[in-house]
């Protein structure tokens, strides 16, 4: 599992995307307790502190919750978490138009450029 | 939380050359903090000052409530730019009497660091390679349970499998509430890993910030604004 993140742009806000893909990817579970802090830091090479801060906005976002005693816990809320998938694709989506846009192409162009490549993908 | 470091009016002047002008600063626990700038910025003379190493010139300085000396040493793990361990000792003697030195040294966690970067301890300090010594003393400084970690340059001699594995290894062994400052100009290597920077510049301080702040207040990395900063 790995951790790509950028340098121009804010760790938290880097680590909040990558554990809610997880999180929709399904390589966190819904319901399976998530690893420590540390460990998460550990793994993704950040200091605790700002992994810390991710999952904290994480928590009140609803994606994770705590569970005093026995630690964090992935929601189990399949609602949530394809609210959570929706909002990502529109991210990407929305970059990728954002890309489109400035090569050129109009809505009506990318849309058709679309279709053409899923219809031969589909052969 | 109260600060582990403070300094007020910090002044370190080698004849007329001042070294560090006015530096004030408060640090709290359990950060870790870059401490950045060019050649000849005053990088390693505030780390010194830190140590009781050198004396300010005028100012005052405050580790855990005390000025440099005795107190401070037993709560500042201290890693210096160069090496000092005795050539012809065992790594497992110096592990002894480091052991001897500190009641916070924790000689599990230092074979057991020793272990995973398969460092031999029965071998002669005059035996290993340059890199090997680095990680040997990274080693002996991060097994300590301190509260202040002083690190010059831990990453300047090693080769980026091994900067991994020590950026690691400081990460995996600090106390919750210990602070870390790292003094480097490998910005990028280490950057991911701090909370906040420090920029000096002619023995002042022209910056302090987080480092999330700068991503998101100039949209560019700590490296890159660094670059910028101190344009030659």
């Amino acid at each position: 599992m790995s951790w790509d993140l950028k340098t121009d742009r804010p760790i938290y806000s880097q680590l909040i995307e990558q554990i809610e893909i997880k999180i929709c990817s399904g390589i966190f579970a819904p319901g399976s307790k998530l690893p420590s802090v540390r460990e998460l830091a550990q793994e993704a090479a950040v200091n605790p502190n700002t992994m810390q801060k991710a999952l904290s906005m994480l928590e009140e976002d609803g994606l994770l919750y705590t569970n005093r005693t026995s630690g964090r816990f992935i929601t189990e809320d399949a609602k949530m978490i394809e609210q959570a998938k929706h909002k990502l694709a529109q991210d990407q989506i929305s970059e990728f138009l954002e890309k489109m846009k400035s090569l050129g192409f109009g809505k009506t162009e990318t849309l058709s450029i679309i279709s053409t490549m899923l219809e031969e993908a589909k052969k | 939380m109260s600060s582990i470091l403070t300094c007020n009016n910090l002044s370190k002047s080698f004849g007329n050359k001042k070294a560090l002008n006015n530096i004030n600063l408060n640090l709290e626990r359990g950060r870790i903090i870059g401490l950045l700038g060019p050649n000849g910025s005053g990088k390693s003379t505030f780390i010194k000052l830190c140590n009781d190493l050198l004396t300010p010139t005028s100012g005052e300085l405050q580790i855990g409530g005390n000025a440099p000396g005795i107190e401070t040493k037993r709560i500042v793990s201290y890693l210096p730019e160069r090496t000092y361990l005795n050539d012809w000792m065992k790594v497992s003697e110096i592990i002894q009497m480091f052991q001897d030195f500190y009641p916070d040294f924790n000689v599990e966690k230092a074979y057991d660091m020793l272990k995973r970067l398969s460092i031999n301890p029965s071998e002669r300090i005059k035996t290993l390679s340059k890199g090997t010594k680095e990680k040997v003393q990274l080693i002996l400084v991060m097994s300590r349970e301190a509260q202040l970690y002083l690190l010059d340059e831990p990453i300047g001699g090693v080769d980026p499998a091994a900067r991994d594995y020590i950026l690691d290894t400081i990460l995996g062994n600090y106390q919750e509430n210990a602070t870390i400052i790292i003094s480097t100009h490998l910005i990028s290597d280490i950057e991911q890993i701090l909370d906040d920077i420090i920029f000096l510049q002619n023995g002042q301080v022209v910056l302090t910030k987080t480092v999330d702040e700068i991503r998101d207040e100039n949209g560019k990395s700590v490296d890159t604004l660094f670059r910028e900063v101190f344009k030659c």
